[in-house]
């Protein structure tokens, strides 16, 4: 009864290739805005921004750049540690050369000049698919930390080879830095996943995202259809790298503030991401968001029950929680392999026809 | 009359034109295999053409020729009076020329919907910034493309079925949205490798209908191979008939029919 779609009559095309067609999920849509901006703001503490929100917000946007390279265009990737970091030093380096600029320019810049290298390395893409990409990925992370550690001019030449964010502010309201105040953080990181969410969700609604979903279901159809395997796999990587490169510049300058490469962005950091998009749902926007907040909120709920409730030793339970969420995920994936989104898919379907099944 | 090069009006009031593709000489080897052995036809403009032959004739080979996938090592194509340079068939689809497969090749993973509006994706070119805030030429060309679809999917009967994924959908159906697929690119040459395929006879005559319906009201040229011989005798216009690689036969189903050569082929021959 809750959830109807009666009623909801698209007397247009283009009221029906709207992303919310139905009235109730248009509303939702716009409550979790909302909340989102006008309430979570005002009640926001440290802990709550530096523990969950923050990394969500970021994770999510590096999440919907993957989902659109493996999700929705079917090349896989491996790199995404490697590709983030592309987006914090190209952000550092932005930063430092013109500290008269805004910030929020210098992401974006960070964006293409990651989504540049994103596309270089995607160029074996049109030779070799499936495990053998990945592999080729691989290398591009493994070759990005390596770069990123012994060239010395891209940490501009500091001693301990870390890079630190500098203090920048927005509006006159401090984004960098240390002395940085938690709703400022969150502010810049949700409207930069705001923008990201609308922007993969328009792009995957219209002929891109049909070329990219083309490619990804039969490879061979979509020529013979016109679509140009070159240029349609070469843009998914360069949009994905755009938003790896936005997430990886955030997740710097905003969340760290200091970063040492192989530390931040090791291979760890690309499997985080990969496992966020299939446990979210691959080829679903809602399913990056969902999948960001599974693996970002997991360890944090775990050590609060292990720690917090059961008064365990926190060497012990940091152990054990890798234990629990990696079990948590094989469990979670035979149980449905197409991830959350789906759930939220069947959970609406059910809701479509409660309390009456037939 | 197909003898004549100019155009001309057949019993049932289509309008047959001058040759549209043509091929000449075609030789198509896979290493020391020749699947093609020096095979010239042509294809009108608005006739229904079939290629027929026993398994393994080279039939599929050379609808793959026609469209791009495979390059011949001999022989020229011609289309709209021009030689064809080798071309990838991305390049092939956008002069024109749209085909279904044998076995169904559709996108598994979108709807019906979206399946038959990425037929529409050559006529489709918002810029990215267009397309990233859903702001006017994206948003535009989404609705002028639904409509040339709408009228697709109307046209073979498949709108009841618009959101639903393909994967969902009974063998028929597939077929029938694959062929809204191609149609949707609105094709001057149709190839269809063999449309008909492991159906019952209710759907080979609705299929049957449907290829005759498009061929009489886009004036759509078709080019089809099958194995159903009542049904390629009754729906072209003309027939090549193929047999290891070689052209045993071309002409009217008449004709084809009562070709020694072609009977031998189908019925064999007594060896002595």
């Amino acid at each position: 009864m809750i959830y109807r779609e009666s009623g909801d009559f698209s007397e247009t095309y283009p009221a029906d290739s709207q992303t919310f067609p139905i009235k109730f999920d248009r509303y939702r849509y716009y409550a979790v805005l909302v909340v989102a901006f006008l309430i979570i703001p005002f009640f926001i503490n440290d802990y709550w921004a530096n523990a969950i929100l923050v990394p969500f917000l970021i994770y999510a946007i590096a999440a919907i750049g993957l989902n659109i390279l493996v999700g929705y265009c079917g090349q896989v990737s491996l790199g995404t540690g490697g590709f983030m970091a592309v987006g914090a030093y190209a952000c550092y380096k932005l930063m430092t050369a013109f500290p008269d600029i805004s910030i929020v320019l210098h992401i974006l810049i960070s964006g293409g000049i990651t989504a540049a290298v994103v596309t270089l390395f995607g160029l074996p893409s049109l030779r070799i698919k499936g495990f053998y990409l990945a592999v080729a990925t691989l290398a591009a992370q493994f070759f990005l930390v390596w770069l990123f550690n012994r060239v010395a001019w891209f940490y501009n030449y500091s001693a301990s080879g870390q890079i630190n964010a500098p203090d920048r502010t927005v509006f006159g309201y401090l984004v960098t830095g240390p002395n940085t105040e938690a709703w400022a953080k969150y502010m810049i990181c949700l409207v930069f996943l705001t923008f990201a969410g609308i922007i993969a969700r328009n792009m995957t609604r219209g002929s891109l995202g049909r070329k990219w979903s083309a490619i990804r279901d039969m490879d061979i159809a979509a020529e013979i259809i016109g679509v140009n395997p070159l240029s349609a796999k070469l843009s998914a990587f360069a949009i994905s790298g755009f938003f790896i490169g936005i997430s990886g510049a955030l997740f710097f300058s905003v969340y760290l503030g200091a970063v040492e490469v192989g530390e931040a962005f090791g291979i760890q950091k690309s499997f985080l991401v990969l496992f966020m998009i299939i446990i979210g749902g691959l080829g679903s926007i809602f399913g990056s968001f969902a999948g960001a907040a599974f693996m970002v909120l997991l360890p944090v709920l775990l050590k609060n029950i292990l720690v917090g409730g059961l008064g365990w030793d926190t060497a012990l339970a940091a152990h054990l929680e890798f234990i629990i969420v990696g079990a948590l995920i094989i469990v979670f994936l035979i149980a449905e392999p197409h991830g959350l989104a789906q759930l939220w898919r069947i959970a609406k379907e059910k809701l479509r026809l409660w309390p009456f099944p037939h | 009359m197909f003898d004549q090069p100019e155009s001309f009006v057949t019993a049932d009031g289509r309008t047959i034109g001058g040759v549209m593709m043509e091929m000449k000489n075609i030789t198509l080897r896979f290493g020391g295999v020749v699947a093609i052995k020096d095979i010239s036809f042509d294809i009108r403009e608005g006739e229904i053409r079939a290629i027929i032959g026993p398994n393994g004739a080279g039939k599929s080979s050379m609808l793959n020729v026609i469209s791009g996938f495979y390059n011949p090592q001999d022989g020229e194509v011609w289309y709209k009076g021009e030689r064809r340079p080798s071309m990838k068939p991305f390049e092939v689809a956008r002069q024109g020329i749209a085909r279904t497969f044998q076995n169904i090749a559709l996108f598994e993973g979108m709807s019906v919907l979206d399946n038959v509006m990425t037929g529409r994706l050559n006529h489709m070119n918002a810029g990215i910034m267009s397309q990233a805030f859903w702001y006017g030429k994206a948003q535009r060309e989404e609705t002028e493309n639904r409509e040339v679809v709408e009228r697709v999917l109307d046209f073979l009967e498949i709108q009841h079925i618009r959101k639903t994924p393909v994967s969902r959908l009974p063998y028929g159906l597939k077929k029938r949205v694959e062929l809204a697929r191609a149609l949707a690119a609105d094709p001057k040459l149709l190839l269809l490798d063999e449309p008909m395929a492991g159906m019952n006879v209710e759907e080979k005559e609705d299929m049957s209908r449907f290829i005759l319906d498009v061929n009489d009201e886009f004036g759509t040229t078709i080019a089809l191979i099958e194995h159903d011989m009542s049904v390629v005798m009754d729906i072209s216009d003309r027939v090549v008939v193929m047999d290891y690689g070689k052209k045993i036969g071309d002409g009217t189903p008449t004709d084809v029919r009562s070709n020694q050569a072609v009977i031998d082929a189908y019925l064999g021959v007594a060896h002595d």
